[in-house]
């Protein structure tokens, strides 16, 4: 058995802090030689400039090397190769696998068939385990705890896959949770069960304004275009909910937002100047979290 | 008493009876029956005490498999299933949902990686209450007993 992570509910509570651990070490020195001589392969099946460069700072930035490729037509799964076959030659000639597939369970599948770990970087909407550790990490960076948070979560919370892993990995610390989405976009009802299973408190709001102010977290989302199936219910609901900084005049001092970027208009550039906000912070934090679970699914003891 | 005379007909083989009427022939396609050789008996709409109406079907020379059995669970959960050998019942079976099914039905989702490459499906089997629901052990995603398309082979 390998030690991939495709899903966040593959790490245990005790797992989830020991990598949040592993990254402030990193945060205070993200220069390090630990993977000398390692070769990660970085496949991206579908697009995405942002996690891509990030993991591959990361091993560059432990002394690693990178293979692999950033869009699928120039791979050979566009001369119609199975993943079972990419992964089994990738594997020939790296020691991890960090890979995006637009389909939903590639990543599991992928960790079935391959000898060396595969960390999922996004498998079409179903789960990206390093955004949800980063951010985890950057909750508890900025909160100085993870327990007991009283969390707003904003936007497309039905298709949104950042949102499902974040209240799978925080109910291990006592949250509540706010849903705030247009109707079209509600919470799953599955997910809302494995609330009530758990016993986290939730509430739900169509409305943005005025809601937030006992929230200690502010969890923005995208509505992504590629989500939709029907792009009329898409031109519908994607300007229903903006940030604007008059907005965050009553909310907690401690208050954070959070969003995992890109955004496009749901947070207005007004906000960025607010101390409260923190979303760039949050992306450069990806970095040392995924030197982290780079440095745990190969099993590289930290320090040098 | 139709039906112990219809049991005792067959020599060798698998009974399954109480299927409920509107499921009958949706259990003889999940077994394709169709392509099956030997003597089959199907009947349906037969009075029930238990259940109104019920279908049955009586195999020759066929013993059901793990996942036959599965499929048949999933279809008919309440189904019973009678092994003859030489005229005589020799095993009642009730049907029992393993905690996993393996290849047995197909996943709801269309962006699911079963539905694209040739990976057989998997399923974890999550009892709530009186409901059944399967997760896809790759997508993640649930779907209710009654949502569930089979594999036909």
């Amino acid at each position: 058995m390998n030690q991939s992570l495709v899903s966040i509910t593959d790490y245990s509570k005790e797992e989830i802090l020991s990598i949040l651990s592993s990254a402030r070490d990193f945060e205070a020195n993200p220069n390090r030689k630990t993977l000398d001589g390692k070769v990660i392969a970085t496949l991206f099946f579908e697009p995405s400039t942002r996690t891509r460069l990030s993991f591959e700072t990361a091993v560059m930035r432990l002394g690693g090397s990178v293979i692999g490729f950033s869009d699928a037509a120039t791979s050979s799964s566009a001369k119609g190769e199975t993943l079972n076959d990419t992964i089994h030659m990738v594997s020939c000639y790296a020691d991890a696998i960090v890979m995006r597939h637009p389909l939903e369970g590639a990543a599991r599948y992928a960790s079935e068939v391959s000898p060396v770990p595969i960390i999922n970087a996004g498998d079409g909407a179903n789960q990206h385990p390093s955004q949800t550790l980063l951010d985890l990490y950057s909750i508890q960076k900025t909160q100085g705890t993870l327990e007991n948070l009283n969390i707003c979560l904003v936007g497309d919370l039905k298709y949104g896959r950042t949102v499902h892993s974040l209240i799978q990995a925080m109910s291990h610390f006592n949250p509540s949770f706010k849903f705030i989405a247009p109707e079209e976009l509600k919470m799953p009802e599955e997910y809302k069960t494995f609330c009530k299973n758990n016993n986290i408190p939730f509430t739900e709001s169509c409305d943005l304004t005025d809601n937030f102010n006992d929230a200690d977290i502010l969890y923005m989302t995208r509505v992504q275009k590629e989500r939709f199936q029907d792009l009329m219910e898409y031109e519908r609901v994607k300007n229903v909910y903006t940030l604007k900084n008059e907005m965050l005049s009553n909310s907690k001092p401690n208050l954070k937002i959070l969003h995992p970027l890109p955004r496009v208009n749901e947070i207005d550039m007004d906000v960025d100047k607010n101390e409260k906000a923190y979303y760039f912070k949050q992306a450069q934090n990806g970095l040392y979290v995924r030197q982290a679970i780079i440095s745990k699914v190969l099993n590289i003891a930290i320090n040098e | 008493m139709e039906k112990e005379l219809k049991v005792a007909a067959l020599r060798n083989g698998t009974v399954i009876d109480h299927i409920p009427a509107d499921k009958l022939f949706q259990v003889v396609s999940v077994l394709r029956l169709k392509y099956y050789n030997h003597p089959i008996t199907i009947g349906n709409n037969f009075d029930s005490k238990r259940m109104g109406t019920k279908g049955i079907i009586k195999i020759s020379d066929r013993f059901l498999e793990v996942n036959e059995a599965s499929k048949i669970a999933l279809i008919a959960p309440n189904a019973r299933i009678n092994i003859i050998k030489e005229y005589q019942v020799v095993e009642k079976r009730t049907l029992i949902l393993g905690d996993e099914i393996y290849d047995v039905m197909h996943c709801a989702n269309p962006v699911c990686i079963t539905n694209h490459q040739p990976v057989p499906t998997k399923f974890l089997v999550i009892r709530d209450g009186n409901q059944i629901r399967l997760k896809c052990c790759y997508c993640e995603r649930e779907v209710k007993q009654d949502e569930v398309k089979i594999k036909k082979n």
